[in-house]
């Protein structure tokens, strides 16, 4: 068993291959040192304190699982012919079953002086980043990760800029009404958000803006999204679309090929269509998933998307995906709380999204996902009410 | 015994859920399983510290609301990832309506 990526998704199943009882040789290439990491946590450090490093599994007890991984390695070509995977040391390695778990980088720029930017993906961004002394910190795009770090550097006390094309926060994935709330958390803490921004330049010391504002700043962050990494699959003949495209057992169309988390576009047997979702979550139930379906499962991959994000004292979950509702239902939780309901036109419920005070929204929208995993159409007045829990409505849809 | 706390009513909890109890500088959850029967455990995720009291119940599983790990409330023993250490538990016992956790 070879899995090339050693994030969240190839690490777990690595780890998962073992704990289902694989006792053959496994390889795990990683480009990056040291131990694979979980990446949430870095673009929410603590205010007072360095982001933090969190093994998803030591080199250690890699090594203990018999699972051979070399920090730094990367894989240069897939042979599918001879079923082999050319390392970029020149080693060769065969493989009976071969997981792509690439993962995404960050997209870039193409405007002049983009070089002058970074970008936010890995351990040593997070660390030159918050680094050093208050400094002007301008933010291109606010999506989550733009907004997660415009948090983090204000808590830090870094003058924030957010610099957004468009006329909302957050895009498709959190609804406009609870992006709006977000976004007013972050005026109120003293973050310079613009919409209808569109960045034309970048200098060493601004930002410049399509009208010719010149925004002053000694860090530039571009924070517009990601980019799967497809370059290996494509060179060995894979199918590309947004992703690798694999079937709804994360297998592509070669049998013995398989690919997971952010790189992997799946056929999602709850939406009948393909989805590529970018949640760490996600990378790690693929990974186990993938690694299960390698050892013979043939399993559909059926897990409801699932993310959460953090905004000063505002805790957001979104379970499903709201732009597949037309009707949206608001359950008022709290005085800082809500959760959103998205309903499909036939009443399915297709996500709930939550905003509140730490994990005041956790629970509801755990049980909201439990729900959608059952097909649930629960009547839009009682999602409505605070006063009805939704375990209640789990009983009677049944299991 | 003397180390034994009352922590809280037995009512205050619902049946299959779960609340926060502290007491000193250490910090608890304790449990009403559907059966109604109490548990206590630590009450931060060997994870990464989340408080457990803001997680689902779910018969006899507790689910982390931040990262999804879980774990069996009865014997803390680790249930899904990324959660791999066990939490602690302690006894309880109701008496007269209340519930006592004793974490000497």
């Amino acid at each position: 068993m070879v899995i090339i990526g050693a994030g969240e998704c190839g690490t777990r199943a690595g780890l998962t291959l073992r704990e289902d009882g694989y006792a053959g040789p496994i390889t795990l290439v990683g480009a990056e040192t040291g131990d694979p990491y979980e990446r949430p946590p870095l673009s929410k450090p603590d205010p007072d304190a360095p982001p933090r490093r969190i093994p998803v599994a030591t080199v250690a007890r890699l090594a203990d699982l018999h699972i051979d991984f070399g920090p730094g390695r990367t894989a240069d070509r897939i042979d599918r012919t001879a079923r082999a995977v050319h390392l970029g040391d020149g080693t060769v390695i065969a493989f009976d079953k071969l997981l792509l778990a690439t993962g995404a980088r960050p997209r870039r720029l193409t405007i002049p002086g983009e070089h002058h930017a970074t970008t936010f993906r890995d351990v040593d961004d997070a660390r030159r980043l918050f680094a050093g002394p208050p400094r002007r910190v301008t933010l291109v795009g606010a999506g989550l990760i733009g907004l997660e770090l415009a948090a983090a550097l204000r808590l830090r006390g870094h003058p924030v800029t957010v610099l957004e094309a468009s006329d909302r926060a957050l895009g498709r994935s959190v609804p406009p009404d609870l992006a709006a709330r977000i976004v007013a958390r972050h005026r109120q803490a003293g973050v310079d958000l613009r919409f209808g921004a569109a960045v034309s330049a970048i200098e060493a010391d601004a930002v410049i803006l399509g009208d010719g504002t010149r925004v002053p700043s000694d860090t530039h962050v571009v924070a517009i999204g990601v980019v799967p990494e497809t370059a290996l699959a494509e060179a060995a003949g894979l199918a590309i679309e947004n992703g690798i495209i694999v079937d709804a057992t994360l297998r592509t169309a070669d049998p013995d090929i398989y690919a997971a988390g952010d790189c992997a576009v799946a056929d999602h047997p709850l939406y009948g269509r393909h989805l590529r979702i970018e949640t760490w979550r996600n990378a790690q139930d693929q990974g186990i998933a993938a690694a299960r379906n390698m050892l013979g499962a043939a399993a559909p991959f059926t897990r409801v998307p699932w993310f959460w994000s953090d905004h000063f004292d505002l805790g957001l979950q979104v379970a499903g995906l709201p732009d597949e509702g037309t009707l949206t239902v608001t359950r008022e939780t709290g005085p800082d709380a809500a959760i959103l309901f998205s309903l499909a036109p036939d009443g399915r419920l297709v996500a709930a999204s939550g905003l509140g005070p730490g994990n005041a929204v956790a629970r509801d929208v755990r049980l909201s996902e439990v729900l959608m995993e059952r097909g649930a159409k629960p009547d839009a007045a009682s999602l409505a009410d605070p006063g009805i829990g939704l375990k209640s409505l789990l009983c009677t849809v049944g299991s | 015994m003397s180390d034994w706390v009352d922590a809280c009513d037995a009512d205050e909890i619902d049946a299959e859920d779960v609340i926060r109890f502290d007491h000193g500088d250490r910090t608890f959850a304790i449990y009403r399983s559907p059966d109604d029967c109490y548990y206590c455990t630590d009450g931060l995720c060997t994870h990464e510290k989340v408080h457990l009291a803001d997680g689902l119940v779910m018969d006899h599983i507790i689910e982390c609301p931040k990262h999804n790990g879980q774990f069996d409330y009865r014997d803390g023993s680790p249930k899904r990832v990324p959660v791999c250490e066990a939490l602690g538990t302690y006894p309880t016992k109701v008496e007269n309506g209340r519930v006592l956790i004793r974490i000497g």
